[in-house]
């Protein structure tokens, strides 16, 4: 199937030699995002204290923690969502394919074509389903008809959705029900082949049911994108992810693999939070 | 973990549940001791009519291991426990499974005590076996106790004691086989012998497991099938979890 170009990456190969030692790394083959230092202040406040991690490629990693942890913040820092919110300012790097994204002369639209990003709540564009997965391809230039039509049709299978609106894609998408809302917003994800999927709570306005379906798609996505879910529902994150982090207070408690941290987590504070304990 | 963690959760109907859970184990093993002090009396003093209590009174045992077993698998379900906690109920399911199986050994001694209180008593009075099965209730009293305090370290002392019941067990078994030789008519007496101190190795063997559940439980780390000298190892690594 055609499907558009990929993007060329922002810079060629992977740096490798700037793991930091001793920070909390989980065992990754190839590193998608390496964090590094990551200070985040909003104002005088500090929302993230000097994070460093790996974010492992092609695989699901999920992010916990209490309200106010800094979960999302991180999240929004890897496509530099933040640079919209007045007074904030970030310290440290974050690379993708051995490059700062928040270097002065790269892109910001260019980084999220390659990292994408689904939000707690669906926010489809009051148009038709097509147009909805074709917004971004438009946007990145492309106009032939055949191009789009195999485009959006290969983004609807691809976040399972196809068989549910191939009949109806002129409709308005504002008719779809929540999940399907929320399923054609990770098609208009992936129909610009992102790098990188941000999930900021998914599935945190969806029945159990369509919850199971987007966590199903995501099982499924990983095959080829990197996936990046915020969530506060522990059984989630313990169903979906390869590996997990926690966060409390703006700092990374615990990072490692997710069967590891759900049976057996390394730090107390991990263990009270996801057991429900008192801190 | 230690066990005040059990009352840290926020929901207090959780802590209850655990707690109610972690109770009833020990109730359980508190009446698997007795019937195993209980049958080796019986069997010591040719008391048949305690012999058959003992062997009616397994189905208690039955009972709590059915009934354990049914609230854990409610806590799985409603409550969807991680870590600690699901360790917890993790080795509860397996201790209990023991627990019963050492209910049934007990019960095992109890019906050769039944048959062995109309025979003619051995010339030893059996005592080696009242030596061995006090070994051996030692070993699940200190099994339960290491789980009810969430001992690790106690746990291993008890893992360590099953290599020594194993070596009393082969020198009863040499023993019996030595009277089987001399005096063959004593060959069907000495049998029921044999399979009495046979399961009391036996439960020698489901207290060093209920052992090694601990451990699973208070690091988090599965020591079956292992050395004992890998499971010190092991257990003192503070590597806590």
């Amino acid at each position: 199937m055609t499907v558009v170009s990929k993007a060329t990456p922002l810079i060629q190969g992977i740096d490798v030699d700037s793991r930091a030692r001793g920070r909390p790394v989980a065992p990754v083959a190839e590193r998608a995002i390496q964090v590094e230092k990551l200070s985040l202040y909003y104002g005088q406040k500090q929302a993230l204290h000097e994070i460093s991690l790996d974010i492992p490629a092609k695989k699901v990693t999920a992010f916990i923690g209490p309200s106010g942890c800094g979960k999302s913040t991180l999240l929004r820092c890897f496509n530099r969502m933040n640079d919209l919110i007045e007074g904030c300012r970030i310290e440290g790097a974050l690379r993708m394919d051995g490059r700062n994204i928040f270097d002065a002369d790269v892109d910001p639209a260019q980084l999220r074509r390659r990292v994408g990003m689904v939000f707690q709540k669906a926010n489809p564009f009051p148009k038709s389903i097509y147009e909805n997965v074709a917004y971004g391809l438009r946007l990145a230039g492309v106009n032939r008809k055949r191009l789009l039509d195999d485009t959006v049709e290969w983004a609807l299978k691809g976040a399972a959705l196809w068989d549910e609106v191939k009949d109806r894609l002129e409709d308005s998408a504002l008719g779809l029900s929540g999940g399907q809302q929320q399923r054609l917003v990770i098609a208009r994800a992936i129909a610009i082949q992102p790098k990188v999927i941000l999930l900021d709570e998914p599935c945190s306005a969806l029945d159990p049911i369509a919850t199971l379906k987007i966590e199903e798609l995501i099982n499924e996505l990983k095959e080829e994108y990197t996936i990046v879910i915020v969530t506060h529902n522990m059984q989630q994150a313990a169903r979906v992810s390869d590996y997990t982090a926690f966060m409390y207070l703006g700092d990374l408690i615990e990072y490692g693999n997710t069967d590891q941290v759900f049976t057996r987590p390394a730090k107390r504070q991990t263990e009270d939070y996801i057991t429900g304990r008192y801190g | 973990m230690d066990k005040s963690l059990i009352s840290r959760h926020i929901s207090r109907q959780f802590n209850a549940e655990l707690e109610d859970i972690r109770q009833r184990v020990l109730a359980m093993g508190g009446l698997v001791e007795q019937q195993i002090v209980d049958a080796t009396r019986a069997l010591v003093e040719g008391d048949g009519a305690l012999g058959q209590a003992v062997s009616k009174a397994d189905y208690k045992v039955n009972g709590f291991e059915v009934d354990i077993d049914e609230e854990c698998s409610r806590v799985l379900a409603r409550r969807q426990p991680t870590a600690s906690d699901l360790r917890l109920v993790v080795a509860v399911i397996k201790t209990i499974t023991d627990l019963e199986r050492i209910g049934d050994e007990a019960d095992k001694i109890a019906r050769m005590a039944t048959h062995l209180a109309t025979q003619e008593r051995s010339k030893t009075n059996y005592i080696e076996i009242q030596h061995l099965s006090r070994h051996v209730q030692q070993m699940v009293h200190d099994a339960l106790d290491c789980f009810a305090r969430m001992d690790a370290e106690a746990a291993l002392r008890v893992a360590r004691e099953d290599v020594v019941v194993d070596r009393e067990y082969e020198a009863l078994l040499r023993q019996c086989i030595t009277f089987m030789m001399e005096d063959p008519r004593t060959i069907r007496r000495v049998m029921d012998v044999i399979w009495s101190i046979r399961s009391l190795e036996r439960i020698g063997d489901h207290a060093r497991n209920i052992a090694e559940y601990v451990i699973y439980l208070v690091k988090g780390k599965d020591v079956r099938h292992i050395t004992l000298e890998q499971m010190e190892r092991e257990v003192l690594d503070n590597t806590d979890p």
